[in-house]
């Protein structure tokens, strides 16, 4: 399969004291890891795609290890994930879901045991596509206080025969979250949802 | 600190190829930005120096966070900018009165030198508005291979009645820079111009 060609890495940090309540003791901090990487298949449909999940791997492991530093570098402080794709104007949608794969497996072999499904979403856009990343509790998809989503993008990226791929985390829940539900202290830690 | 900080975002962009070629060493650039509350937002003030305060201990604050998140040394940096973008309620001259009165001297104090002028842009905006900060290098406005921008933008940012400041800082000029003109190893660096 083809190697894996990157252009350009992207990493966001946000540390959030407050919105317009009362300011957190511990600020939240989330930040995303962005790779453009060259999409081997754009510009044909291509039946055989899946090989490329396991060449991606090494590069997700890069992306989820620069996060965990990102955030202070304590696997243990890890609370939320998503990840996400934006395929360029030349691909399918299909080459984004080649990212399922490798970027959850990288997110779970940092953090160790986490136990959630990874949310994600992804779509094809051209140059300065934004794009949410859902992000829930690592352990208990259910956690109300930590479903959350952040904002990405790149002016530049991606162009055509590119891949935008993203991986996010965070070190809690919505800063002033107060809706209710399943609190992360009631985890039984299971079937990743409860 | 006089500012009321909501939150504070960090972008590390690291470009390793272009148009297939290897940027060598590849080229790096940071911005910081916080989201501030505007003192003065929803009614004319005609004093502005509570914003020209926080301009000045904005320009140490988010210059250490741009150098930081590159991970080198102050003195190692190569170019600068700044931008601001007021909230609705707010005008543009609070964002001049941040950028240009006081926040510079704390800008080149953490980067050890900085002969040439900080360029800037700013401009009023709702959530989510863009903020293209020129970028020059920072002993000498003519080295051409340092002329740049850098995108920013949070989705949730400014509100009405807040200001989003941001310090770029870079390691490095553009990738395959090739328009001739002044270089960095011909600085004197005596103006701030040449």
């Amino acid at each position: 399969m083809p190697e894996v060609n990157v252009r350009k890495r992207v990493l966001t940090l946000e540390e959030i004291f407050h919105e317009g309540g009362p300011i957190a003791e511990k600020p939240l901090l989330r930040a995303a890891a962005l790779a453009v990487i060259r999409n081997p298949f754009a510009g044909g449909y291509a039946e055989n795609i899946a090989g490329f999940m396991d060449d991606l791997k090494p590069l997700g492991l890069e992306m989820a290890r620069s996060l965990v530093k990102a955030l202070g570098g304590d696997v243990q402080s890890i609370e939320g994930y998503g990840k996400g794709a934006i395929v360029g104007s030349a691909g399918e949608i299909e080459h984004g879901a080649l990212w399922h794969v490798p970027g959850g497996y990288a997110m779970r072999e940092v953090l160790g045991d986490a136990k959630a499904i990874v949310a994600s979403t992804k779509k094809v856009g051209g140059p300065g596509t934004r794009l949410d990343v859902p992000i829930t509790h690592i352990n208990a998809s259910y956690v109300r206080s930590h479903f959350d989503a952040m904002e990405v993008g790149i002016a530049d990226a991606p162009r055509a025969d590119e891949i935008v791929l993203a991986l996010v985390m965070t070190t809690g829940a919505r800063v002033h979250a107060r809706v209710g539900g399943l609190k992360a202290s009631e985890i039984k830690g299971e079937d990743g949802l409860r | 600190m006089k500012a009321r900080i909501r939150k504070i975002a960090t972008f590390v962009e690291e470009t390793v190829t272009e148009m297939g070629r290897v940027v060598d060493p590849p080229t790096r650039r940071a911005a910081a930005v916080a989201v501030i509350e505007n003192p003065l937002a929803g009614k004319y003030v005609e004093d502005l120096s509570e914003l020209m305060a926080i301009g000045e201990e904005l320009g140490e604050l988010l210059t250490q966070r741009a150098v930081a998140a590159l991970g080198i040394a102050g003195p190692s940096a190569e170019s600068y900018g700044k931008a601001a973008a007021v909230g609705e309620n707010g005008e543009i001259e609070h964002a001049a009165a941040i950028l240009h009165p006081k926040l510079g001297t704390p800008v080149r104090k953490v980067l050890g030198k900085g002969a040439a002028l900080i360029p800037s842009s700013k401009k009023r905006g709702g959530l989510g508005v863009v903020l293209d900060i020129p970028l020059g290098h920072k002993d000498a406005a003519y080295v051409r291979s340092h002329f740049d921008g850098m995108e920013v933008r949070l989705n949730d940012a400014p509100r009405a009645n807040e200001i989003m400041v941001a310090i770029a800082v870079t390691d490095s000029g553009r990738p395959l820079a090739r328009v001739g003109g002044l270089t960095k190893d011909q600085i004197k660096g005596e103006d701030g111009l040449r």
